[in-house]
């Protein structure tokens, strides 16, 4: 690091709100890893037998896991949003001349978004 | 870490983050709340789940779900650590990021082998 670079408080952060938000939506990244963890270890409760498969559903069925599990849906939920609103910027649709309108391509996302969950939903439930 | 393989991560890091986005909040919703609360009973019973696991084409799928959003999350968690000021370590710091990904993206398919 250059010896002329004035050096950043950590805690920069903490300083406004787009900043302070900005955090939050890049640790949403970890409860979102942590539960894909947690759902690789069911899988491998599942490759194991019955009684560890059911043992596993009621350790997340403890408060601490229920409590993990609303703030991990908060996480997830919070960078789908932010992350369909960044596409339009990411991603411009033209047609011939014309760019397509960004609130367009977010909607296109979202309609997406919600069929997307609407069929896996429908494919885990269905029996 | 050589420079030219910055794409590479990052392309991980944009399908991850889709990932993240799409398919996520909903399993959670189903196994992380609805499966624990007991409103899923039948569907989470062990016979079907196994069974519907077991499917070649869920494990394919369960690979996608759970290996792409690691390589989301190592992407993120590296530049937190940077913009929090961890410049001495910044080599170190994205091989124990993307090295934690690509460890778990193996793990899951040793989990997935053995269904």
């Amino acid at each position: 690091m250059s010896a002329y670079r004035r050096a950043m408080p950590s805690t920069w952060w903490l300083r406004n709100r787009a900043y302070f938000l900005f955090m939050v939506r890049e640790l949403t990244s970890v409860p979102i890893a942590v539960y894909l963890i947690l759902l690789l270890l069911m899988v491998r409760k599942l490759a194991a037998g019955q009684e560890a498969y059911e043992a596993y559903l009621r350790f997340l069925a403890t408060p601490g896991m229920v409590a993990f599990h609303l703030l991990a849906l908060a996480a997830a939920l919070f960078h789908a949003v932010t992350w369909i609103n960044i596409t339009p910027k990411v991603l411009v649709v033209r047609v011939g001349e014309n760019r397509v309108p960004p609130a367009l391509v977010a909607g296109a996302n979202y309609a997406a978004w919600i069929v997307v969950s609407i069929l896996i939903a429908w494919i885990v439930v269905r029996s | 870490m050589a420079g030219s393989r910055e794409p590479l991560w990052w392309l991980l890091f944009a399908a991850g983050g889709t990932v993240a986005a799409f398919l996520v909040p909903i399993h959670i919703a189903l196994s992380g709340i609805a499966a624990p609360a007991g409103l899923l009973q039948e569907t989470f019973a062990y016979d079907r789940m196994r069974a519907l696991v077991s499917h070649p084409v869920s494990r394919f799928y369960l690979f996608v779900l759970i290996a792409l959003p690691l390589f989301h999350w190592a992407h993120r968690f590296r530049f937190t650590l940077v913009d929090l000021g961890v410049h001495s370590a910044r080599r170190l710091i994205a091989v124990l990021c993307y090295g934690t990904a690509v460890a778990g993206a193996l793990a899951t398919v040793a989990v997935l082998l053995t269904l």
